[in-house]
């Protein structure tokens, strides 16, 4: 019986976590916990929720993806020159550039399944090649002009809850759903736990990183969308840097960067965590550059305590 | 006494928590002679002569090295008593020559800077001294492996070795190689040195020990001077335990003219030229030592590896299984010799390990049926037995007979009609692996499967088989009928192949 609280606890304690980090920017500022600045917050994270989906399937995987950021910049820019450059519709364009995301996600997956390089330096190089493009494509300007249909993706409210936070909510439903009603999602963790005997249980491994890599391109290629029409500008730096943010939100909510274990409840609130600490800084007036140090602890600790776990399991 | 023997090992007992891998074990070698080592997988061998070089610590017993008494040893000191091991497994760097590897971990300076030039004058000694032909400057990686073991025993010697433990030394060897590593060995015991040499290989003894010492189940069974003896009685003394364990009764459900699975001229994956039929109804055991190519066969026929020729057939149709998953569609299990390696996924609850090779059949559009995924988990949790309050509980937090039983009950619910079983009871206790050989017969009487048993314990083999084919060296060296079984001949087949290869 003790046991099952403190296995509860373990398991619940990012949110935890989050409370006392909710509490503590609430009594350091006391427009932290307007219903205005709540509502700002998880609109602002909406996008790395949205991209967080993918990496974190990815991450169970026992992979990782840098081309998280670089495939958000490229939709920006190539959904941006279908739309104001090529005169498409915009559900079309829109359509289109989630499929190059998807098979950017699957060139990923190509490299690391069928070629078999490791997922670091794979999607580095994919990273590389399409922040490239992106910069080819646009010439360095940025591309404006939008129609305002379009500006409801990122800007639009219904009722008092903004658009990409809906889209992030069925976002997240969607992956809980594929993760826990599919037997994708049973695969993936069987794969990250155990890759040998995934193979040798029948699952075929090479499709699984496939889908793993593809859907991870489309959720980053969401993201990317939900960017545009936020910022109603295409720009070709949109995007750097994103994924390890990204990474970050995922490892925090604990899923274990070894791959096998994880669950997407905590990867929502390791993103509202991340939100969190962004706002509430921001609020408090910490430049930019103290935020960057703030995050990267953040990183260096979540990652640090999930190897903890491991050793005291294994000693 | 102590001036005739230049290493003793008395009474060396070593406990593993729930296992005694070393039972009162003694030995002596003396100056100069070579001194085999046998007994069959698992009799404690490997254990034993790591206790010389300090990796293992027995629990009691003396070491006693020239003249001096040690309770345990530590590699320096085994180091500093001229006590040196030839593993299976080399220690080199294939990117450095043999020279400084050679030198690996104590080179030759001058001042700060590494003296190649006087490394490979020293090595080109050494290797002179063996009388063999290495350029000290050639990278390890382009040597072959026979070349890569002198390069471990000039090592060796050059560290001024005097007694030299040998880890079955001929198993990567080709027979050209062997023979010119037997020539450096007698050139050794020449010079005094003395050796001991482990071999499954029962030719190689009468080639080169002067007297052989039997391990059999972690328990010292006889000394004998090798000119005195006879292989039947070596034979006899490595297997000849009393055949105490019983086994639950089969009914013989064997169907002579029904053959389940065929294999004509397989060759792949190590194996080659593999002939047998595995009839319905009917457990063939493989027996073989460990190494002998059961498990390489196994996942031949499962679609772990591919074959490069020679034909399958299943129920009268060729089959050529691509991978695991094309096996499982054609009816066919395997569950895996390394529990922990191949076969749980011990980060995933039991539901999920059950359900993993059937979620594709009983899943919509990729939707898994959860009523269908808990009954098939809540029915083998209790047809074998499997102790846990919830079929959420995570696999790594059960026993190793319990994991086990959560991989049979995953193969189980593929409902396969040809199971292998490889190594099934290895490291569980005598209960739960009495539950798995009723399992099996489960099997064969009520549910009309066959089973191909891979075993490396010759009484499970023998209580357990209908039938026994026995591998060696990647063939097949025999084949008994139930009224022939006796450990000698099996044990006769499995180390035959070296003769004849």
């Amino acid at each position: 019986m003790k046991e099952k609280v403190v296995y509860q606890l373990k398991d619940k304690a990012i949110w935890v976590v989050f409370i006392f980090l909710f509490v503590a920017f609430t009594i350091a500022n006391t427009r932290f916990i307007t219903p205005n600045n709540i509502i700002t917050m998880v609109r602002q994270v909406s996008m790395y929720g949205i991209a967080s989906i993918g990496m974190t399937f990815v991450i169970l995987l026992g992979g990782i993806d840098l081309a998280t950021g670089s495939i958000i910049t490229f939709v920006n820019i190539i959904c941006a020159y279908f739309m104001v450059h090529s005169g498409m519709n915009m559900y079309v364009a829109i359509l289109l550039s989630l499929v190059l995301a998807t098979l950017i996600g699957a060139l990923n997956g190509f490299m690391v399944s069928t070629v078999g390089m490791p997922a670091l330096i794979a999607t580095f190089a994919t990273q590389t090649i399409f922040k490239g493009l992106a910069y080819i494509i646009s010439g360095g300007t940025p591309i404006n002009g939008f129609t305002v249909d379009f500006k409801i993706i990122g800007q639009g409210y219904i009722g008092p809850i903004p658009v990409p936070v809906i889209i992030m909510v069925i976002c997240f439903a969607l992956g809980s759903f594929i993760l826990n009603k599919t037997y994708f999602g049973r695969y993936f963790y069987a794969v990250g736990g155990n890759e040998e005997a995934a193979k040798l249980s029948g699952i075929r491994v090479g499709r699984v990183k496939y889908l793993v890599y593809s859907l991870s391109g489309l959720f980053a290629g969401l993201a990317g969308i939900v960017m545009l029409s936020r910022t109603n500008s295409a720009q070709a730096t949109a995007g750097d840097g994103y994924e390890f943010d990204v990474i970050t939100c995922v490892v925090l909510g604990g899923v274990s960067v070894t791959g096998g274990y994880g669950k997407l409840s905590n990867v929502v609130a390791g993103v509202l965590i991340i939100g969190a600490l962004t706002n509430g800084m921001v609020l408090m007036n910490v430049s930019s550059y103290v935020q960057l140090v703030v995050k990267g602890l953040v990183l260096a600790f979540a990652v640090g305590f999930d190897c903890i776990q491991k050793k005291r399991q294994t000693t | 006494m102590s001036e005739e023997y230049v290493l003793q090992l008395q009474h060396i007992r070593k406990e593993y928590p729930g296992v005694v891998a070393l039972k009162d074990v003694s030995l002596e070698l003396k100056k100069g002679e070579i001194l085999a080592l046998i007994g069959e997988n698992g009799a404690g061998k490997s254990t034993l002569i790591k206790t010389c070089s300090g990796a293992v610590i027995p629990t009691s017993g003396k070491i006693v090295v020239n003249g001096s008494e040690h309770t345990s040893m530590t590699p320096q000191l085994a180091a500093e008593n001229g006590i040196a091991i030839i593993y299976q497994e080399f220690n080199n760097v294939a990117e450095l020559s043999a020279a400084e590897n050679l030198f690996l971990g104590r080179p030759i300076k001058k001042g700060f800077i590494i003296d190649k030039a006087a490394m490979e004058k020293e090595a080109a000694k050494a290797f002179e001294r063996l009388h063999i032909k290495i350029n000290p400057k050639s990278l390890m990686k382009n040597l072959t492996v026979g070349y890569q073991q002198m390069v471990e025993i000039a090592k060796a010697i050059q560290q001024d070795a005097k007694i030299l433990i040998m880890d079955e030394p001929s198993a990567p060897l080709t027979s050209a190689e062997v023979e010119s590593m037997f020539e450096v060995v007698e050139r050794l015991r020449e010079e005094g040195i003395s050796i001991i040499y482990i071999t499954h290989r029962l030719e190689e003894i009468y080639r080169l020990s002067d007297r052989i010492v039997v391990l059999r189940d972690g328990e010292y069974v006889k000394t004998l001077a090798t000119k005195e003896s006879h292989v039947e009685e070596l034979i006899h003394l490595m297997v000849g335990r009393e055949l105490t364990e019983t086994y639950p009764p089969r009914k013989d459900c064997i169907n002579k003219d029904e053959i389940v699975l065929e294999l004509q001229d397989v060759c792949g994956n190590g194996d080659e030229d593999i002939n047998l039929q595995v009839h319905k109804g009917e457990i063939l055991g493989l027996g073989g030592l460990v190494g002998a190519g059961r498990t390489e066969l196994a996942h031949l026929v499962f679609g772990a590896a591919r074959k490069k020729s020679g034909k399958m057939i299943l129920d009268g149709k060729e089959i050529n299984p691509k991978s695991p998953r094309d096996a499982i569609d054609l009816g066919i299990a395997l569950v895996p010799e390394d529990r922990k390696r191949h076969g749980a996924m011990l980060g995933v609850s039991i539901k999920n390990n059950i359900n993993m090779a059937v979620y594709e059949r009983n899943s919509t559009l990729s939707v898994i049926d959860a009523k269908k995924e808990k009954k098939i988990a809540n029915k083998y949790k209790d047809e074998l037995a499997i102790k846990t309050p919830t079929l959420e509980q995570l696999v790594k937090n059960l026993s190793g007979g319990n994991q086990q039983k959560v991989i049979l009950a995953r193969w189980l619910a593929a409902n396969s009609e040809l199971v292998i079983f490889d190594e099934p009871t290895r490291g569980i206790d005598v209960g739960a692996k009495y539950e798995i050989y009723k399992l099996m017969n489960h099997l064969i009487e009520e549910e009309g499967k066959t089973i191909l048993l891979i075993s490396s314990e010759m009484e499970e083999l023998m209580g357990m088989s209908d039938r026994i084919v026995v591998l060696a060296e990647g063939r097949v060296t025999g084949e008994l009928d139930k009224s022939e079984f006796e450990q000698d001949k099996i044990m006769a087949f499995a180390s035959a192949a070296g003769k004849e290869g």
